[in-house]
């Protein structure tokens, strides 16, 4: 029997997601010994014609063109799979999608009639179907060899969507907001980076994007409690997941233009 | 565990601690005591006795926990902290087998490999609600026929020390919960720690023949009869300083008649459906199992891992969750703890440890939410005997 083909495909993205793959070391030879890796340009510049089993893709939708190409990489995948919150909520460059696309270009670049862009930066789901979403900023390694090994033998990979509370408990974490009133996003954040922040005695950031049920309003009042100022709640949900509708609405919840009284 | 006749009372003096370490090391069993640990008081393996939380106690409030110094330096002046002893005797996450795919010259076998040799633990510092959280887990998890093994492995290994209470916290409520401040069984041995006028000892009781054992390579002498009752005094006088009641008359009624109550959506309004007050809660035993592959396919193995009601996989059967709503897996899990756990195990599964009150980032309060359902109900049927 062939080898199943693996591809990954970037969008707009900064490419940790996918070096993640190249971050899997010690299981790297094992993955492929399984699997025929026939296009990672970031580890090999030899690109071996589709279609493919299993495409990865990494990045968000922010051109036309790119709108574009997803299509063509979903006709040619067998199974698709997001990696990271750029292909999985936009990215932090969904931040244009509350601001003016064009007032960005015209501070960041010397020549912005150079730049071709979309006025947003959506999900690949906004586009076409998406069998597995990994989220994650950067995904997380060994999330990342569960989900191949699941699709190779043919099994649901174990990717829980519930809290990151989950994993701070199942670690021993002590709760950064029970304990420290530390502002935190975990009870509302999935879970997948087995609790990294918390472990080390800070917040959590919101990485992993919005948990399977998040209540915003629960949630903001929680960090209200911390002594957040709505200003800080609203950023706190627009960073890398700011596209995901669930941080939309914890960011609307909040009031931006309101100042801490003391 | 077998019952003796009651001997009479020791004391230790603070000084006899290294020693019951050494005795309890000595007979092959791993001390696991709470420390302190990011801010709280853990449960953890301890290397020695100067390892325990001397002179620091607790505050607790409604999703609040700080550590405070105490004026005195007692080891065990502090009330439920994150972690149950659930955490060593039903851990968070278990392997229950393994197995190989070999393919030799008879063909392809499975090969097995069972769980590991269980290890023994010695539990330092039990409170008197856990101790009876730990009773109602061996009716959970080995009181039925088919016990849990890892459980069991563990359970039947462990030395139990208990340590009676004599200061509760602010979301302390073992009282309500037909509970207390006192250990009259579930031990191997009891000790009741006191600090007074400079002379840190514990007065000693012993539960079993094993409990025995290790008391009599621990340097102690008798107890006088004035400790013995002043240490009885503060114990007793702790049940009167719960910061918490739950309402228990008619509780499972009282919650099969709230089924459809309005207050489940106030509930669900505050509630992050986080997991947090089932992970914490003594008791809770839900657990899920995750089937794990290598990339050969040839390595498998099947794990354990603590489960939550809050979780929407909890529920899944084929073509959804039975309990999407958070009305509906708060409801889930105050219902079977406080009502339907009589049906199914002969008790409440609550003992009023107050952890799921201190540990819920949102700061739910169990015996708040019951006395809320409580009046709600009283009102309905007021509003209905009106005329």
């Amino acid at each position: 029997m062939d080898m199943p083909t693996l591809a990954v495909w970037k969008f707009a993205s900064c490419d940790g997601c996918q070096l993640t793959l190249l971050d899997c070391e010690d299981e790297l030879l094992a993955i492929a010994g399984r699997v025929k890796i026939a296009r990672f340009t970031e580890a090999s510049s030899e690109i071996l014609p589709g279609p493919y089993d299993v495409s990865l893709v990494e990045g968000s939708i922010t051109t036309a063109d790119d709108a574009e190409r997803i299509r063509r990489v979903r006709e040619m995948s067998r199974t698709l799979v997001t990696i990271g919150a750029c292909a999985s909520a936009g990215g932090v460059q969904a931040l244009r999608n509350f601001a003016d696309v064009e007032e960005f270009t015209s501070v960041v670049y010397a020549r912005p009639d150079y730049i071709s862009t979309l006025a947003t930066s959506t999900p690949i789901a906004a586009h076409v179907d998406v069998d597995f979403e990994l989220h994650g900023c950067p995904i997380d390694r060994r999330q990342l060899l569960e989900v191949i090994t699941a699709l190779l033998v043919g099994r649901k990979p174990n990717i829980p969507a519930h809290s990151v509370c989950f994993e701070c408990k199942q670690r021993g974490n002590v709760c950064v907001v029970a304990a420290h009133g530390t502002p935190c996003l975990g009870p509302v954040t999935h879970a997948g980076c087995g609790a990294l922040c918390p472990a080390h005695h800070r917040g959590c950031y919101g990485c992993f994007g919005p948990m399977e049920t998040p209540n915003a309003a629960a949630q903001v009042g929680l960090l209200r409690a911390t002594g957040m100022a709505e200003a800080d709640i609203v950023r706190a949900f627009r960073t890398f997941n700011a596209g995901a509708p669930a941080f939309i609405e914890l960011s609307q919840v909040a009031r931006p233009h309101e100042r801490r009284s003391e | 565990m077998t019952g003796t006749a009651t001997p009479a009372p020791r004391l230790i003096d603070i000084d006899g601690l290294p020693a019951l370490f050494e005795a309890l090391r000595g007979r092959g069993y791993t001390v696991v005591g709470p420390t302190v640990r990011d801010g709280a008081i853990v449960v953890a393996e301890l290397a020695s006795a100067a390892e325990l939380p001397f002179g620091w106690g607790v505050e607790t409030e409604a999703g609040r926990y700080r550590l405070r110094e105490r004026s005195d330096t007692a080891a065990f002046g502090h009330s439920a902290g994150p972690q149950s002893w659930k955490t060593v005797l039903h851990p968070a996450r278990a392997k229950l087998w393994s197995a190989d795919r070999v393919t030799g010259s008879a063909g392809t076998s499975i090969v097995e490999t069972g769980a590991a040799e269980p290890p023994r633990y010695a539990l330092l510092g039990v409170r008197p609600c856990d101790v009876r959280a730990i009773g109602i887990l061996d009716q959970v998890l080995t009181g039925g026929r088919h016990a849990d093994p890892v459980y069991r492995g563990r359970r039947d290994g462990a030395f139990v020390i208990a340590v009676e209470c004599t200061e509760p916290g602010a979301t302390c409520f073992c009282t309500s919960m037909g509970g207390g401040p006192g250990a009259d069984s579930g031990f191997d041995l009891a000790l009741t720690e006191l600090t007074d006028g400079g002379d840190h000892r514990f007065v000693v009781r012993t539960g079993t023949a094993a409990g025995a054992g290790v008391l009599a390579d621990v340097p102690s002498r008798a107890a006088d009869e004035a400790t013995v009752r002043h240490a009885a005094t503060a114990v007793a006088e702790a049940a009167g300083h719960m910061g918490r009641t739950m309402p228990t008359q008619g509780l499972p009624r009282l919650l099969a008649d709230s089924r459809e109550s309005p207050h489940w959506d106030d509930v669900a309004s505050r509630c992050l459906t986080c997991g947090n007050c089932t992970m914490v809660c003594p008791t809770c035993f839900c657990t899920t199992t995750e089937d794990v592959t290598d990339l050969t396919g040839d390595h498998a193995e099947r794990w354990r891992v603590w489960d939550s009601c809050f979780a929407l996989d909890f529920s899944y059967l084929h073509g959804g969750s039975v309990r999407t709503s958070g009305q509906s897996r708060y409801r889930q899990w105050i219902t079977h703890k406080l009502g339907t756990w009589h049906d199914q195990f002969g008790s409440s599964g609550c003992v009023g440890c107050g952890r799921c009150i201190a540990w819920c980032p949102a700061g739910i309060d169990i015996t708040q939410e019951v006395s809320t359902l409580a009046s709600m109900l009283e009102q309905a049927a007021a509003d209905e005997d009106k005329p």
